[in-house]
């Protein structure tokens, strides 16, 4: 009689209950998926319409909604390297939509937010930018109400990339828009200009020297909020992101059709950042900033409007930096400590470096 | 940090008080050229032309680096950048000129792989880091960026770094300025010399240029009071029929230059003719690598030929590089050619005189 062959039970192995890194199977919407949800994003982000796990977010809006109006805005955020001084792309991706949102005159209340994950993203990392995220959330005073997350195959995305999408409440009667600039009007920016784009610079290594510099990415909603709560007729607010300054002020000149003229002296710009832009040969006018913005209102309101800035940590180094003159064609002016004045346009496309 | 600070004033006073001297001292016209493009942006930037008497008229010359690179340069870069396993590396003005039929930033999102260095040394690295790759670096500008590459390259030769080449398109001043000195239809009278390159350099090459042409030549520096004491300098031997060179950056350049720097150069380039964009060859105009470093030479190594190319018959790029054009005598000047659409190649670095007065046109 032949012994019956012995096999050996098939081997089924177990899965990795624990992953260091984002894989392919955390997005597949499965165990991994709500592991990764339940692990990183709902410890740090809890607001009742997201941790209840429908596909929307239900927000009762009757009771705060009355003669007001809803503002939305949605920005996707990519940054190489994710982590710099003063932030990462948690921090950039929270401040970025309640800015613009704040720009409007609203009041950011919710956020919703979506990350496309590069398979072998660490989890750790992906953790602390989940936990900077609802930092910054906490201090802008606003909730994450509903969260998306998607897995790409390794290679086909940088790393991380997070949009957010911003919801706010407008109080009728408030008007603040890029066409309500008006000759006699005061400009005015919240701080020095061209900081995070220095910081960036320096995290990629290509400062070649330790500048010190920070980011300045912050919510602006609590300085915007203070200063609305004490002028009433604040004409435009607008942070000058990408483009900076310059482009930012060129594209309200077209807006409401008017000249705005820029003192030089009176720009607001830290030495080290003036520095860098020295050697490098950028202009810092044209650099991103992630927590300032431009203020035009009445000339006579200005110096109130900056005695209000100023008791804000973010809007310390606020500053009167131009007026607007005319309504005879819509551009730039600058005048230099020498009095001498030419006119700033757009970047034709990325600001590069000078050679020599 | 971040303890408020205004952007410096930049002795605005003293500013002043030279264009004053300026003013005062001038009573004929005067075509004085500042070579560099550096030169060029900052007279652009804080609007000194316009502290200038009418008699005082200033012409951009050939120094921005971008806008002298030839378009067959360019076509040679683009051909070298588009082979497999290339990464070509390059100062970022570099990447917006247009070849003829498009720019590095184009090759780059047709999947060649382009990358912005802020100096060679980076380049190297990215080649130490990527041992399966060619590491190619587009070596451009005037003498103020040969010491660099030409340390880079002894570094690579040193440690045998055998994936790493350069294509050669530096040029040198002297040459450009007998050039123009040369022409039949030269205008100009005197010359700032740019400070930076005569830091590297000095200025002895520029006293039989003084000589031969009876052309004042004053080292400047770049700083809005550091130009007009260089303006003020050649009006002074101008109106005095003197034609020396003198130096008033001296806080920054000696009379010899930087010898290391120099030995460093000669050891690694040698002078060859050279064509210039919009000029056309001036003689021992470039640099080229002397026999010892070929090896380094990315034209020899990917067998790369770019045949020569017409540039557009509208742009009259090589007259304002002379100094007989200024920007907005050009018909296509802030039509058909802009920053975003440049015919030329001053219109696309910010030190070319074309951008310069697109950017920082007067106000009125």
């Amino acid at each position: 009689m032949n012994d019956l062959p012995i096999f050996q039970s098939p081997i089924c192995p177990l899965p990795l209950a624990h992953h260091a890194q984002v894989t392919i199977g955390h997005g597949s919407g499965g165990q991994l998926t709500h592991q990764l949800i339940s692990d990183v994003f709902q410890k740090h982000f809890n607001h009742p319409a997201l941790t209840q796990g429908n596909d929307g977010a239900l927000i009762d809006l009757a009771s705060q909604t009355a003669q007001q109006k809803l503002v939305v805005s949605t920005d996707a955020h990519i940054v190489t390297p994710l982590f710099f001084a003063g932030g990462d792309i948690g921090r950039l991706a929270v401040c970025g939509t309640v800015n613009d949102v704040a720009m409007m005159g609203a009041d950011p209340k919710y956020l919703t937010v979506s990350f496309v994950i590069e398979e072998g993203f660490p989890i750790d990392q992906l953790e602390q930018i989940a936990l900077s995220m609802s930092s910054a959330c906490a201090e802008a005073g606003i909730s994450i109400v509903a969260a998306d997350t998607k897995v790409t195959e390794k290679g086909k995305a940088d790393g991380l990339f997070i949009s957010t999408t911003g919801f706010g409440l407008l109080p009728a009667g408030r008007l603040i828009a890029g066409d309500q600039a008006r000759p006699g009007d005061a400009v005015i920016v919240t701080g020095s200009l061209g900081n995070h784009t220095i910081a960036i610079a320096e995290a990629r290594g290509n400062l070649g020297f330790q500048s010190g510099v920070e980011s300045d990415t912050a919510p602006l909603n609590h300085l915007t909020s203070a200063l609305l709560a004490e002028i009433d007729d604040v004409h435009v607010l607008r942070d000058p992101t990408r483009g900076g300054l310059a482009t930012t002020l060129v594209e309200i000149t077209r807006q409401s059709g008017v000249t705005i003229e820029l003192d030089e002296a009176s720009i607001p710009i830290d030495q080290p950042v003036w520095a860098a832009c020295s050697m490098l040969g950028l202009d810092p006018l044209y650099l991103a900033n992630e927590g300032k913005a431009i203020v035009i209102l009445p000339e006579a309101k200005a110096s109130k409007a900056i005695e209000v800035l100023k008791t804000n940590p973010y809007g310390r180094n606020a500053a009167v930096i131009g007026r607007v003159v005319n309504v005879e064609k819509a551009r730039l002016l600058l005048k230099t400590p020498f009095g001498t004045t030419r006119v700033l346009d757009m970047l034709a496309g990325e600001m590069l470096p000078r050679i020599c | 940090m971040t303890e408020y600070q205004s952007m410096p004033t930049r002795d605005s006073q003293r500013t002043l008080q030279l264009a004053d001297e300026i003013r005062r001292v001038a009573t004929r016209c005067w075509n004085i050229m500042e070579i560099c493009g550096g030169q060029t942006h900052a007279i652009m930037q804080y609007g000194l032309d316009q502290l200038l008497p009418p008699e005082i008229n200033l012409i951009h010359g050939p120094g921005c680096p971008v806008c002298v690179t030839s378009l067959e340069a360019i076509e040679t870069a683009l051909q070298i950048a588009q082979q497999p396993g290339v990464i070509f590396t390059s100062f970022g003005d570099m990447l917006r000129v247009p070849g003829t039929s498009q720019d590095l930033f184009g090759a780059r999102a047709s999947g060649a792989d382009v990358r912005v260095v802020y100096s060679p040394f980076e380049a190297v690295k990215i080649a130490q880091s990527n041992p399966d790759k060619q590491v190619v670096f587009f070596a451009i500008g005037f003498e103020t960026t040969v010491p660099s590459i030409a340390a880079s390259l002894i570094h690579a030769q040193r440690n045998q770094i055998q994936n790493f080449s350069i294509l050669p398109a530096n040029v040198l001043v002297p040459p450009a300025i007998r050039a123009i000195l040369s022409s039949p239809n030269n205008q100009v009278n005197a010359f700032l010399a740019a400070g930076h390159v005569c830091a590297v350099m000095g200025y002895t090459e520029y006293e039989p240029l003084a000589e031969e042409f009876s052309c004042p030549i004053v080292v400047t520096g770049f700083k809005p009071d550091e130009l007009l004491t260089g303006i003020l300098m050649t009006i002074h031997q101008l109106e005095t029929g003197t034609a020396r060179v003198e130096n008033a950056y001296g806080r920054v350049v000696t009379k010899g230059g930087n010898l290391t720097a120099q030995t460093m150069i000669r050891t690694v380039f040698k002078p060859v003719d050279r064509q210039w964009r919009g000029i056309g060859t001036i003689p021992l105009s470039g640099l080229g690598l002397r026999s010892a470093f070929s090896a380094f030479d990315a034209v020899r190594r990917f067998q790369v030929d770019a045949s020569p190319v017409a540039e557009s018959s509208v742009c009259i790029a090589g007259q304002v590089l002379t100094g007989v054009a200024k920007p907005p005598d050009c018909p296509a000047f802030g039509k058909a050619c802009t920053p975003t659409s440049p015919l030329g190649a001053p219109m696309v670095s910010s030190e070319g005189a074309c951008a310069a007065y697109y950017r920082y046109q007067k106000a009125n």
